[in-house]
């Protein structure tokens, strides 16, 4: 079924997410032709609304909605007159009067893509909204892991680092319990919270390991969100939960993925050998954004039945 | 005036009536048969499979147009898609494009628009199993199974062995159709 706007995972039944994951296939294909567009969106309006910098999300979400041969349109918006809510509503009359068909939203507060989403005829895509969601990443994680794992269900994914600010983090275990996916958090105890009683917590990496996960998914250090300091440093945090050399040696022994949602900090997340390693996922990652979001794009009806609070 | 159906061997024979017009005009030079998903591509392969036994380059190909479709607007669920597999170069080939049923004209028109996107073929046919007419564009059929008479808001049900598990047609009457 067709919806207008895409703010979370939670709001996705299982067979939505299984359909988007199966669309994103066919958008994927179209890479490898000379042509790589089609006339989908010919003549619908694409709004990037970014109050948070992003170069890879951005970009993603622009080169999906050119290939679908939409116009796109960058807002510019500062960082700052914006957390007030009253420019916010000025941006939403703004949007209606340009009449654009889609509105990409990132923004540091959770809930504001909800808010233009419900007072707006566009369609609207949370690109992340604070700690709260990214919905898009998920699919797209799913989407590299279903290409490896074609029946996921059962697989163990182990996310490392701060899970309680990642909305990265909370969408992504979110979409991959949906597929029957058993995941595990891996962080310092502060910083792991009690997302759900079905998730594993651990404080310890190599606890984490003797779980046996089939993936590693690496969180990103956001190093500008550092201002309360959750550890003491950043080469104590690679000792104890990034990717060093002797631990990717026991990675490839036993053939698991390395994943990250970029952009990665080498030498905290992850040792410069990971890039080459031949079960890295990331750059996969990057090309399934773009088919993932163009399947979003697809499937949303802007103007279709504006969906309840 | 009751449903009219067309049977399996009715099938058989436009598909063979399709093979053998293609090998008479196109004699052994290489060509290429891409099916319109969903069913233009079961047609293609069975023309295919009778076109087999020759000895000359024969490529087959697969279209989903569902990207290139004219009616998004009126659409509430955009359709489904199943992808394209186009596995040869398109650049100079002579295509023949397949398709179970031709009515409006419209699939084609996407069709064509679709195949571009891979490249510049040298030639296009098209081939339909079935030319039920009444036609929105300008497009005309090169090689057709069965010419059937219908009524414009008829329904035209095919169902093919690989498909849908039988081959049959059946062509239903709306019920409201006396103006056709």
């Amino acid at each position: 079924m067709a919806r207008k706007d895409l703010l979370d995972i939670e709001s996705l039944e299982r067979r939505d997410i299984e359909s988007l994951l199966d669309q994103s296939v066919p958008f994927k294909e179209l890479f490898t032709r000379s042509v790589k567009k089609v006339p989908a969106l010919k003549g619908k309006s694409v709004l990037m609304l970014f109050y948070e910098p992003s170069t890879r999300t951005h970009s993603s979400f622009e080169v999906a909605a050119k290939r679908l041969s939409a116009d796109v349109t960058n807002f510019d918006v500062g960082q700052s007159s914006i957390t007030k809510g009253e420019s916010v509503r000025e941006t939403i009359e703004t949007l209606q009067a340009m009449r654009t068909d889609y509105v990409i939203v990132r923004h540091k507060n959770s809930g504001l893509p909800g808010v233009i989403a419900r007072h707006t005829k566009a369609s609207v895509i949370n690109a992340g909204d604070g700690a709260h969601a990214h919905p898009t990443q998920a699919l797209l994680d799913a989407f590299t892991i279903k290409e490896k794992f074609p029946d996921p269900s059962g697989r163990k994914v182990l996310i490392v680092g701060d899970i309680l600010h990642s909305r990265v983090a909370r969408s992504t275990t979110m979409i991959l319990q949906k597929l029957g996916v058993q995941v595990a958090h891996l962080g310092p105890g502060s910083l792991v919270p009690k997302l759900n009683r079905d998730v594993t917590r651990f404080t310890n990496y190599e606890a984490a390991m003797d779980w046996q996960p089939d993936i590693v998914y690496l969180l990103r250090v956001q190093m500008e969100r550092q201002d309360v300091q959750f550890f003491p440093s950043l080469r104590e945090y690679h000792q104890l939960y990034g990717i060093t050399d002797l631990r990717l040696e026991q990675i490839r022994e036993r053939g698991l993925y390395i994943m990250h949602p970029g952009p990665v900090n080498r030498g905290v997340e992850l040792c410069d050998s990971v890039m080459d390693y031949e079960r890295s996922l990331i750059n996969d990652q990057v090309e399934n954004g773009i088919a993932a979001r163009m399947a979003v794009l697809y499937w949303l009806k802007p103007g279709s039945e504006q969906q309840d609070p | 005036m009751e449903d009219r159906t067309l049977s399996a061997d009715d099938i058989n024979d436009g598909i063979r009536k399709l093979a053998d017009a293609i090998r008479d005009r196109t004699g052994d030079s290489p060509v290429a048969l891409v099916g319109i998903r969903s069913r233009g591509d079961e047609v293609a392969e069975r023309v295919l499979n009778l076109l087999g036994e020759e000895d000359r380059e024969l490529a087959f190909g697969m279209l989903d147009i569902s990207l290139y479709r004219d009616d998004f607007e009126h659409l509430h669920d955009n359709p489904a898609l199943q992808g394209s597999d186009i596995g040869f170069a398109v650049d100079g080939a002579h295509v023949i494009l397949v398709d179970d049923v031709l009515f409006t004209g419209r699939t084609i028109r996407a069709a064509l628009d679709a195949l571009s996107d891979y490249g510049r073929p040298a030639k296009v046919e098209l081939a339909v199993l079935i030319d039920r007419g009444h036609r929105e564009m300008p497009i005309q059929p090169d090689y057709v199974g069965i010419a059937l008479d219908t009524r414009r808001l008829d329904h035209v049900l095919v169902s093919l062995e690989g498909s849908d598990g039988s081959d049959q047609v059946r062509i239903v009457q709306a019920i409201d159709s006396q103006s056709s």
